[in-house]
């Protein structure tokens, strides 16, 4: 098996007449990080919410190392989604118990380390917890899974540049040839230097798939002037 | 995080680049062994796959080399870090000359200033 996600043909259409995301044809390997970089609406967290399997095609396929998504794949997929999912009347130590009896691959230990290091405290129930906070302990909990692919919808979007410096070592440090991360965002210019490859949705549609050092030489500018390029409005 | 690295150009070359230059000021030292490839992403703030990209141009141009279970260390081959250092320390001069041009300073009078240059500015 060469790949670890796999969209053929992949159509979604929310509204009859209207694709949210229109025959999509996107291959991602082993050991890449990924950019899925797109204006507000041009289909990332759709793409995202398929590959989870909280959405079913309208046509085509979507599959993660050869499965159609479901229990298997949810297995060695961990998917931080991009709204506040967690039951917040628990405390931060509950989670962490929460999330190792739920995945196989979660790693208590991590999670603890990256607590400490970025100061929350385990008892606090996360209700008390700030946004930005709050987004850390998610992102925390998802990172700390020996997962296959990481699906991380607009991971950094509400933290801290401080925090997000280091939850972009955190994904580095936890590199592995075995496994791919794919990050939504449109903070490009902090998630650039960690990516291998970006992928550009344009209104439902894969306008480039690029390796970013291949997109700085040949278009002499980085991905977040190229993107703005791009989507200039 | 890591370093700052010029984004419209790629990072692969910049940190080809800086490694040079790092083996040249003997940071990196003749034989010296280098971090995996995990770990100088990480210290870098780069993509593991662009760090092994870099390493890969510097093995391809002799200036490191790998030990298949020991890891990767830089060449002992003096004669050939003499002959980066001579070709880069030219590449920078052509730079500064090119500069110093477009202040209407050719190279004899760059030459004149830079006589006793380290004496003077002690001063």
């Amino acid at each position: 098996m060469k790949e670890l996600l796999t969209c053929e043909g992949l159509t979604k259409s929310y509204q009859k007449g209207t694709n949210a995301l229109d025959n999509i044809e996107l291959h991602i390997g082993f050991g890449r990080i990924v950019g899925l970089l797109g204006p507000n609406g041009s289909g990332k967290t759709t793409l995202i919410k398929l590959a989870n399997g909280l959405l079913q095609p309208t046509a085509g396929s979507i599959r993660i190392a050869g499965m159609d998504p479901g229990p298997d794949t949810k297995a060695i997929v961990s998917y931080l989604p991009d709204a506040a999912w967690l039951p917040d009347w628990m405390r931060v130590e509950q989670l962490v118990e929460m999330f190792r009896d739920f995945y196989a691959d979660f790693d208590p230990a991590k999670a603890n380390e990256m607590l400490e290091k970025l100061e929350l405290s385990p008892k606090a129930p996360l209700k008390s917890l700030s946004k930005g906070n709050k987004e850390k302990v998610q992102l925390i909990l998802a990172m700390s899974r020996n997962a296959r692919l990481y699906l991380l919808d607009e991971p950094i979007g509400g933290v801290d540049p401080a925090a997000r410096d280091y939850i972009l070592n955190t994904i580095l440090t936890n590199y592995s040839r075995d496994a791919s991360v794919i990050i939504s965002t449109h903070l490009i210019e902090d998630v650039e230097p960690v990516l291998d490859e970006a992928v550009f949705l344009k209104n439902g549609r894969i306008f480039a798939h690029r390796s970013v050092d291949e997109l700085r030489e040949t278009e002499g500018m980085s991905v977040d002037a190229y993107f703005r390029e791009v989507f200039k409005c | 995080m890591g370093e700052r690295f010029d984004m419209s150009r790629p990072i692969y070359a910049q940190i080809v680049e800086r490694l040079k230059a790092k083996i040249l000021a003997g940071i990196y030292p003749p034989g010296g062994h280098l971090d995996s490839v995990r770990d100088m992403a990480a210290a870098a703030g780069v993509n593991p796959n662009t760090m092994q990209r870099a390493l890969a141009q510097l093995e391809a141009e002799g200036l490191v080399y790998t030990e298949r279970t020991t890891g990767r260390f830089v060449t002992e081959d003096t004669a050939l870090l003499e002959q980066l250092r001579d070709e880069t320390a030219r590449a920078m001069t052509a730079e500064y000359l090119e500069k110093m041009r477009g202040i209407g300073y050719g190279p004899a009078e760059a030459a004149k200033l830079m006589t006793g240059w380290e004496k003077k500015e002690s001063d």
